[in-house]
């Protein structure tokens, strides 16, 4: 293909992510480009990115049960983890946002048509800065499946949206967060979207008694990639 | 051993309360003397707008540099204030606006300089990753004629849809996500 050209980009493609066309998943069909990608070289656009979020993250952003007046219903989480770049190292003071259904499965959107209870103390939206070992920790409630309209009783496994910036424009990424041992994992389309069963995996928390605490909540474990491996290092990000 | 890049997944259609809650779409305040309007509409396959995207914007200042650590020249005017990143939903008309500057040129490949561009993420339901465009500007002709990105794409419809028009006053970019319209996207 012409537009295959831009040398210094071979090699970068993130190969786990899912295609734009998965038409199990009935919402891509119009909306995943035709046209062949073009591969772009790397440059100072976008070994650079927004330095975003400090200043924007309030005191309680990242406890989701402490948001309103009274506490939410629903099975109360702890979720943390690292963020790290493709070599591995930390990233380091970088927003993590986060948004998530209640307990029963509904979101606060005006747009979910679910008929699931919504809870007045639970707005399902969070935010944190990574610390200097790029940890990150949220106090929340454990989402519920929800129903949607891809297909004939289609639901959503339990999940929590976590958005990341990291280093560069290179290193966005919106993903979601699973649970272990969901029944729905084999029936969604969207989680199904990654090919590689290892890579679907690294979308699972996994239960941590370590992170779990006595008489007050279980502790759920979510590490994050950012980059492929091939991604240059970048000798000057802080 | 390299750890494994964690996938993406849709950023799907509740995302509003929780990346959209303050307005992030105006990079300069509105009285900035060379403060630009950049606006646009995404749509569909069929032609249909796309009201539930989240379009980002990632560009340098009128000098050329990023507000970033890994931009270290220091020759250049700075001005720690403009972040140079933007976020806009699309509303019910599938439309998404920015008020920013005109970035200035920045290096490219084999020390070319590139033409002035804004480096943008489109997130909607139905996109399982985000898509990456640019945005040129159309009073830089010659720029846009030597830059190493434009020119590496042969088809010159697609070409043309990485630059904005000028439309009263404003910089129009739409964003056609198939099609025979389809905008240019990188792999990403």
């Amino acid at each position: 293909m012409a537009q295959r050209k831009g040398e210094e980009a071979a090699g970068y493609r993130r190969k786990d992510d899912p295609p734009y066309l998965y038409p199990g998943y009935v919402a891509t069909r119009l909306r995943a480009p035709n046209k062949p990608l073009i591969i772009l070289p790397r440059t100072l656009s976008d070994i650079t990115g927004p330095v975003y979020g400090r200043g924007a993250v309030g005191e309680l952003d990242d406890d989701l049960t402490r948001q309103h007046s009274g506490e939410p219903l629903g099975e109360r989480i702890i979720v943390r983890g690292r963020v790290l770049d493709g070599d591995g190292r930390p990233v380091r003071n970088s927003l993590v946002e986060i948004w998530q259904a209640n307990a029963a499965g509904r979101y606060t959107h005006e747009g979910d048509r679910h008929p699931a209870p919504l809870d007045p103390n639970f707005s399902g939206a969070g935010r944190c800065l990574t610390d200097g070992e790029g940890r990150y920790r949220f106090v929340t409630v454990k989402p519920g499946a929800y129903p949607w309209k891809n297909h004939d009783n289609a639901w959503r496994p339990a999940h929590i949206h976590f958005s990341l910036f990291g280093p560069a424009f290179r290193s966005r990424l919106i993903t979601q967060m699973y649970f272990p041992g969901d029944p729905l994992f084999e029936y969604d389309p969207i989680y199904q979207s990654v090919r590689d069963e290892k890579a679907r995996q690294r979308m699972i928390s996994t239960f941590d008694l370590e992170t779990t605490q006595p008489e007050w909540a279980l502790g759920y474990r979510f590490d994050i990639v950012l980059e492929g491996r091939d991604a240059t290092p970048m000798e000057n990000h802080r | 051993m390299s750890p494994e890049p964690t996938p993406s997944q849709t950023v799907g259609p509740f995302f509003h309360d929780a990346l959209l809650d303050r307005d992030r779409s105006e990079l300069v305040s509105p009285d900035h003397p060379e403060a630009m309007k950049i606006e646009g509409a995404v749509y569909d396959g069929a032609g249909e707008v796309v009201p539930d995207a989240m379009v980002e914007i990632w560009q340098a200042n009128r000098a050329g540099r990023y507000n970033h650590p890994a931009d270290d020249r220091e020759d250049l005017s700075f001005d720690e204030s403009f972040l140079g990143f933007g976020r806009s939903g699309t509303d019910a008309g599938g439309r998404f606006s920015f008020l920013t500057v005109k970035p200035g040129r920045v290096p490219g490949p084999h020390g070319q300089l590139q033409a002035p561009h804004v480096m943008v993420s489109v997130f909607a339901r139905g996109l399982l990753k985000r898509l990456v465009t640019r945005i040129y500007f159309p009073d830089e002709e010659e720029a846009n004629a030597v830059d190493p990105v434009l020119s590496s794409i042969e088809d010159q419809e697609l070409r043309r849809t990485l630059i904005a028009r000028d439309e009263r006053g404003a910089l129009r970019f739409d964003i056609h996500l198939q099609g025979d319209k389809q905008t240019a996207f990188f792999e990403f």
